[in-house]
C-alpha cells in the first residue's frame, strides 16, 4: 500500500521580531505520511515548539505553506481552522490543561461535543471507551483536578483521541511525567499509529522516546538538520 | 434536551463559583431596586403634580381674548400718523352659540368632554371684611365629571348646587379668613357692580393655596345674572382631553372649529412643567448611573475568571472552539447573573414600591405619591438585563482574542 502524505510544509519561515528581529525558523520543508510516528528533537531553542505550533494552524504569522490531508492550511480563516483543529488534530502538551470544574470524562468529550457529530450518549460510551485504552476507566467521574499528574496527562491524551483525529499533535508530551509514566504514554503513541493508522508529530528532548518512533527530525537555529528515516 | 456544550461549561463555571456569582449579581440587584424604587416616585410625583392641577384647570381652555380697540382711520406711511389710545374694549366676553360648539367639541374623537362655564370676577364681603375671587357657575354634573370636585368637598353636597339657585360652595381659604360656616349668608359683589347675597351650601379643598384662597361655584344662572348676560351666555368652555399628555397636539386641531382663543394647560402651565420636565431628564442620568455602577461587579467577575480561566480558554481553542464560542461562555454566565439579580432587583423594587405606597405622609400629600407603573417595571428589567450583556461583552471579547499560542509557551 503507497503512504499518503498527510501533512506538509513547504519553505516554512518565521520571525520574531521582539527584543531582536531574528528568524526563528529557516526555510523548513517536510512531509509526514499517515500513520508514521515522527518525533522532533533538538537543543533548547531550536524553534521546534515555534515549528509545531506552526503546524498546529494556531500559529498563522509564519511564511511559506502549510497542507494537511492536501488541503492548503495557509491563510484560512480563523474559524475555518478551528473547525480543522476540532476535526483533524488532537494535542498534548507538557502540562495537561484540563478543565478543573469538570470531570475526567466530560474533559475528555468537551472535543466530541463541540464537534457534535454524535449524540451525547454515543460520545460518553466513546469517552469511556478512550479512558479505558489509558487505563482510567475507574477514574472517568472524579473531577480532573484530583488525579496525579501521570494520570491527568492520559485524561489528556484520551481528550486528543476522542475525535480520532488523523494527527496527534505533542510538545514534550512526557516532559512532566516519571519514567514509568512516560513508557505507558510512549506505548500509547505507538499503538495509535500502529493500529489506527493516526499520525503522531511529538517534540521531544528524551532521546529513548525519540529512538523508537519512526522517524525524527533533528533542529539545530530553526533548520532541519538532520532526517532519520526509518518509516517509508 | 442536554445543554449545548458552550451553555454546560458557562453553567458548571457559575454553579463552582457561586459565591462570586452572588455577588455580581447583587450589584444589579440593588441598581434595578433603586432604578425601580426612584422611577417609581418620580412617576408618582409626576402623576400627582398633574392630577392636582387638573382639579382646578381644564386640559383646554376655550374663551374670548381682549381686544384692543383699533384705530377707526386706517393708517399707513404716506398719511399722518394719528394719536389713537388702544385699549382692551368692553365688549362682552361672552362666547356666542356656546352650545353649538360644545356639541361640536365632543363629537372629536380626542375629545372626553367639554362643558360650559360662567366665570365672574367678585368680591366676597362678610361685615366689614371683603376678599377679591372668582366664582365659576358650572354646569354641576358636567364640571364634577371633568374636576371630580365633590373628592375636593370638606362639608356639604355639590349636587345640591344643581337646584339652588342661591347656594354657593367655597373654598376653605375663603370660609376660614371671613369665618364663615355651613348655612351663613355671604354678600358677593361682581366686577360689574352686581350683588347678591348666597348662602354656603358646601366647602371644598383642593390643596391649592391660591385657589382655596378665592374659588367658588354657583350655579349657571346665577352666575349668568352676576355678568348681566342671558341663560345662554357662557365665557368659558372647558374641555376635557382623552390623553392630556398631548394637548399640543389636539389644541391646534381644536383652534380650526373656532375663533376664540384655544388655551393648552402645557402652554399656560410651562414654568411647572419645566420643573418636572427637569426632573424627566435627571431621573434617565441617574438611573444610566446606577446601572454602571451594579454592572461593574458583572465586569469585574467575568474578567476575573478569564484571568484565572487563560488556561482554559488557550486548550478549549486548540480543540476547535471559536472565538465566538468564547463569547457565547462569558456572555451566558454575565446573563445568568445579570437574570438572577434583575429578578431578584424587580422583586425588591416591587416590594419597595409597595411599602412607601403605604406610607402617609400627611395633608396636603396624603400616602407617599409613588406609583405602580407597568412600564418601569418592564423597562427595569430590560435595562438589567441589557446592561449586564454589555458588562460582559468586553472582557468576553477579550477572552475571545486570547492566543493560544501565548499561553502554551509559557
Ligand atoms: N514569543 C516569542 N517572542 C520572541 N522570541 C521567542 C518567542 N517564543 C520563543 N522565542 C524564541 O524563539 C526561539 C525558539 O523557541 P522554541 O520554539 O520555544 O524552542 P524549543 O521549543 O526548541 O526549545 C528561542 O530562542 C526562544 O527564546
Ligand atoms: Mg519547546
Amino acid at each position: 500500500m503507497k503512504k499518503e502524505v498527510i501533512l506538509a510544509t513547504k519553505g516554512l519561515s518565521k520571525y520574531f521580531l521582539e527584543p531582536v528581529k531574528f528568524k526563528v525558523l529557516d526555510d523548513v520543508s517536510f512531509e509526514v505520511m499517515k500513520g508514521e510516528f515522527l518525533t522532533i528533537v533538538g537543543k533548547s531553542g531550536s524553534g521546534k515548539s515555534t515549528l509545531l505550533y506552526c503546524l498546529s494552524t494556531m500559529d498563522t504569522d509564519y511564511e511559506g505553506e502549510l497542507l494537511i490531508s492536501n488541503q492548503r492550511i495557509t491563510g484560512q480563516k480563523a474559524d475555518t481552522l478551528a473547525s480543522i483543529r476540532n476535526e483533524k488534530i488532537g494535542f498534548v502538551f507538557q502540562f495537561h490543561y484540563l478543565l478543573p470544574e469538570f470531570s475526567c470524562l466530560k474533559n475528555v468529550m468537551i472535543p466530541a461535543l463541540k464537534l457534535g457529530e454524535h449524540s451525547y450518549e454515543e460520545i460518553e460510551e466513546k469517552a469511556y471507551e478512550k479512558l479505558n485504552i489509558l487505563g482510567l476507566a475507574d477514574q472517568a467521574l472524579k473531577d480532573a483536578s484530583k488525579l496525579s499528574g501521570g494520570q491527568q496527562q492520559r485524561v489528556a491524551i484520551a481528550r486528543a483521541l476522542i475525535n480520532e483525529p488523523d494527527i496527534i499533535m505533542g510538545d514534550e508530551p512526557t516532559g512532566n511525567l516519571d519514567s514509568k509514566n512516560t513508557a505507558i504514554v510512549f506505548d500509547i503513541f505507538q499503538q495509535i499509529a500502529q493500529d489506527y493508522g493516526q499520525t503522531i508529530i511529538a517534540v521531544t528532548h528524551d532521546n529513548d522516546f525519540a529512538k523508537a518512533s519512526h522517524r525524527t527530525i533533528e533542529m539545530a537555529d530553526g533548520k532541519i538538520i538532520s532526517h532519520q528515516k526509518i518509516f517509508e | 434536551m442536554r445543554l449545548k456544550v458552550n451553555y454546560d461549561i458557562a453553567f458548571t463555571h457559575i454553579l463552582t463559583r457561586k459565591k462570586q456569582t452572588l455577588v455580581a449579581a447583587m450589584g444589579v440587584t440593588v441598581g434595578i431596586a433603586l432604578y425601580i424604587f426612584s422611577n417609581s416616585i418620580v412617576s408618582g410625583v409626576s402623576s400627582y403634580t398633574k392630577l392636582n392641577m387638573f382639579k382646578t384647570i381644564p386640559h383646554i381652555r376655550i374663551h374670548k381674548e381682549d381686544e384692543i380697540s383699533k384705530s377707526l382711520i386706517a393708517t399707513d406711511s404716506t398719511t399722518f400718523n394719528l394719536i389713537s389710545n388702544p385699549k382692551i374694549t368692553t365688549t362682552s366676553k361672552t362666547i356666542i352659540n356656546p352650545y353649538g360648539l360644545i356639541d361640536q367639541l365632543k363629537k372629536q374623537p380626542y375629545v372626553l368632554n367639554a362643558a360650559p362655564q360662567v366665570n365672574v370676577d367678585l368680591f366676597y364681603s362678610s361685615g366689614k371684611s371683603q376678599l377679591k375671587g372668582m366664582a365659576s357657575g358650572i354646569d354641576v354634573q358636567a364640571a364634577d365629571a371633568m374636576f371630580n370636585i365633590t373628592s375636593t368637598m370638606l362639608a356639604g353636597n355639590l349636587e345640591n348646587l344643581s337646584s339652588d339657585l342661591n347656594g354657593i360652595v367655597i373654598g376653605r381659604g375663603i370660609a376660614e379668613k371671613l369665618n364663615l360656616r355651613m348655612g351663613d349668608n355671604l354678600s358677593i359683589i361682581s366686577s360689574l357692580g352686581v350683588s347678591k347675597v348666597l348662602k354656603v351650601i358646601g366647602v371644598f379643598a383642593t390643596d391649592n393655596r391660591a385657589t382655596d384662597d378665592s374659588k367658588s361655584y354657583i350655579h349657571l344662572a346665577t352666575a349668568q345674572q352676576l355678568i348681566g348676560g342671558n341663560p345662554t351666555s357662557v365665557t368659558d368652555i372647558y374641555v376635557k382631553l382623552s390623553n392630556p399628555d398631548s394637548s399640543g397636539v389636539y389644541a391646534p386641531r381644536l383652534q380650526q372649529l373656532t375663533q376664540y382663543k384655544v388655551e393648552d394647560w402645557q402652554i399656560e402651565n410651562a414654568d411647572q412643567l419645566a420643573q418636572s420636565k427637569l426632573t424627566g431628564t435627571m431621573t434617565p442620568l441617574i438611573s444610566f448611573s446606577i446601572m454602571l455602577v451594579a454592572s461593574f461587579g458583572i465586569y469585574n467577575i467575568i474578567n476575573m475568571t478569564i484571568t484565572q480561566k487563560m488556561n482554559d480558554i488557550a486548550i478549549l481553542k486548540a480543540n476547535g472552539f471559536k472565538g465566538k464560542d468564547i463569547i457565547k461562555i462569558f456572555l451566558t454566565e454575565a446573563f445568568i447573573m445579570g437574570a438572577f439579580g434583575t429578578l431578584l432587583g424587580v422583586s425588591i423594587g416591587a416590594i419597595l414600591v409597595y411599602i412607601a405606597k403605604g406610607i402617609y405622609v400627611g395633608p396636603p400629600v396624603g400616602y407617599f405619591p409613588v406609583r405602580f407603573d407597568a412600564s418601569i417595571f418592564i423597562s427595569g428589567i430590560f435595562f438589567g438585563l441589557f446592561v449586564s450583556l454589555g458588562a460582559g461583552y468586553f472582557p468576553a471579547r477579550k477572552a475571545a482574542k486570547i492566543d493560544p499560542v501565548d499561553i502554551f509557551r509559557k
